[in-house]
């Protein structure tokens, strides 16, 4: 097999785009917030000046191997989600990464494999705060994954693939070929469901920053989290992308896809900014309430 | 450092060394200051041989000050003020930051009783090598109006190094923000190296402590 060093040329460039855009957002992110609570806010370049700050920390210190692999899993799982997901659906086909027939399971593989390397790592932080993170982490998570993945059934029935570059190109012809107007149900379902995955108010009690001091990451430092901040401006924006070529006819060009994963994104943030936090138990069963039910539908909708 | 220095008169049963026997009946010994804690004393991290690169990283460790969510004092009052609308630190590149592993500016703010030191060299011993020290108040200076008490110290750089003092009793957030500045200039010069003094220096630093830390239960560098 010819080795397509084209691709990924392109590949690296798309996830670099990816990666400033994620940075971006998240500066625009806490300025909303501040300016929300009447504040100015910080410079709009100070997450890449954080990011920077944190790689130059001279000292390390290690709780073992899978502290050390912790941070490798989550960026794997997030740059895993880039890599097997089209960015864009052009003609020449260069920024579609190396998404193949069946990438839509994969994909959603992926979104638990991260949280799960992560859990392994904090645990062996030992900190009491990053256990406490990670079991309220992965419970929320398994509630959120399930109107997800049933809003995903659902579309895989209406569609009859799993190829997310399928899914996109059968929505094309115009905003009423959109999956928000052909299958509002598990567009619903997998909006709320977003929430969670994004995790800001209401579901931020995970990293709950003034609580348990910010949950698993507590005890990672310097590099370590220069890693995981890289990885969840990469997750954002991915996610975001996920949801538009699922839901919202996919992009054709730079300029859609940072409007579409802009209002995708700050769909969580504005619910964030106005709702105050959930418990934990609360959360997982809001989740298996409207969403759940709605998930449901969708499928016998389609059966 | 050795051990006849600790007078360990309030010594916690829990790192006393015992035999424990586990679940399937097996007995061992446990020494939890030897086999839970790391005993390496820390070390010196030199800066970037290559000015540019160095002038580039004390660039963005000085636009990115996270301060440590610890108050040791009255002066702890004042950070609210300052992270709020009035003041708004954000606006500087200060951020607050609730684990010492994260922070690399330790503000002390104000009194310190001796109780508070220990949990302070606790603190400051798990941050990451730039780091920075403000000490708030006249407190920290030379005891202020506590300058006789049984139970605070009178001078802070007696015990961790302190890259800027902010006199006052108490400073307003203005003086804060004004320190902050000018950490950041040293910053921005090379000049807060203090993290490398307390590594330098270590010897002299552990044995101030522990004179005055008289239940002296943990190990002497806290990783």
């Amino acid at each position: 097999m010819e080795f397509d060093f084209k691709k990924l040329g392109f590949t690296l460039l798309g996830l670099l785009i990816v990666l400033n855009w994620g940075l971006l957002m998240s500066a625009i992110m806490r300025k909303i917030n501040a300016r929300v609570a009447k504040r100015y806010g910080i410079p709009w370049y100070q997450p890449w000046v954080d990011l920077v700050k944190n790689y130059a920390i001279r000292s390390q210190i290690t709780h073992g191997i899978m502290f050390y692999l912790g941070p490798v899993f989550r960026f794997s799982g997030g740059v895993g989600l880039f890599l097997f997901m089209p960015m864009l659906i052009t003609a020449g086909g260069q920024w579609t990464n190396y998404s193949f027939q069946g990438d839509l399971v994969l994909i959603l593989y992926f979104q638990f494999f991260g949280m799960l390397g992560m859990a392994l790592g904090a645990g062996e932080g030992g900190h009491p705060y990053s256990a406490i993170g990670i079991s309220r982490g992965l419970s929320q998570f398994t509630a959120i994954e399930v109107p997800m993945t049933l809003a995903v059934i659902s579309l895989a029935i209406q569609y009859q693939t799993l190829s997310i570059a399928d899914i996109v190109k059968a929505q094309q012809g115009g905003i009423m070929n959109w999956t928000m107007w052909t299958n509002p149900v598990a567009t619903i379902a997998a909006m709320l469901s977003l929430l969670g995955a994004l995790a800001h108010a209401p579901f931020n009690l995970v990293r709950a920053p003034n609580e348990i001091p910010i949950g698993p990451p507590t005890e990672y430092h310097s590099t370590f989290l220069g890693v995981l901040q890289t990885n969840a401006a990469v997750l954002h924006v991915v996610e975001a992308a996920l949801f538009m070529n699922l839901f919202f006819g996919g992009a054709s060009n730079w300029f859609e896809f940072i409007v579409k994963t802009f209002l995708i994104y700050f769909w969580s943030v504005f619910v964030g900014t106005v709702f105050p936090r959930y418990r934990i138990e609360h959360s997982v069963s809001w989740f298996l309430k409207v969403p759940l039910v709605l998930g449901i539908i969708a499928i016998i909708i389609f059966m | 450092m050795s051990e006849e220095n600790n007078i360990n008169k309030f010594e916690n049963p829990y790192y006393k060394k015992r035999i424990v026997e586990g679940p399937d009946g097996e007995k061992f010994e446990v020494d939890p200051l030897k086999d839970y804690f790391c005993d390496e004393h820390p070390k010196v991290h030199k800066p970037s041989k290559i000015p540019v690169i160095e002038n580039f990283l004390n660039w963005a460790r000085a636009e990115s000050l996270w301060v440590l969510g610890f108050g040791t004092g009255c002066g702890s009052i004042e950070i609210p003020p300052l992270m709020t609308p009035r003041f708004d630190a954000f606006r500087f590149g200060v951020q607050a930051r609730p684990t010492p592993r994260q922070s690399n500016v330790f503000i002390i703010s104000g009194y310190l009783a001796i109780k508070t030191l220990k949990r302070v060299i606790r603190s400051y011993e798990q941050m990451q090598n730039p780091k920075y020290v403000i000490a708030l108040g006249s407190c920290t200076i030379n005891g202020g109006m506590y300058f006789d008490s049984y139970n605070t110290i009178n001078r802070l750089d007696y015990y961790i190094p302190v890259d800027i003092y902010i006199a006052g009793c108490m400073p307003r957030p203005e003086a804060l923000l004004a320190g902050f500045n000018k950490l950041k200039e040293l910053i921005k010069e090379g000049k807060a190296e203090k993290a490398n003094e307390y590594a330098e220096k270590f010897e002299w630093y552990k044995a101030n402590q522990k004179k005055i830390i008289k239940d002296w239960n943990m190990p002497d560098y806290n990783w």
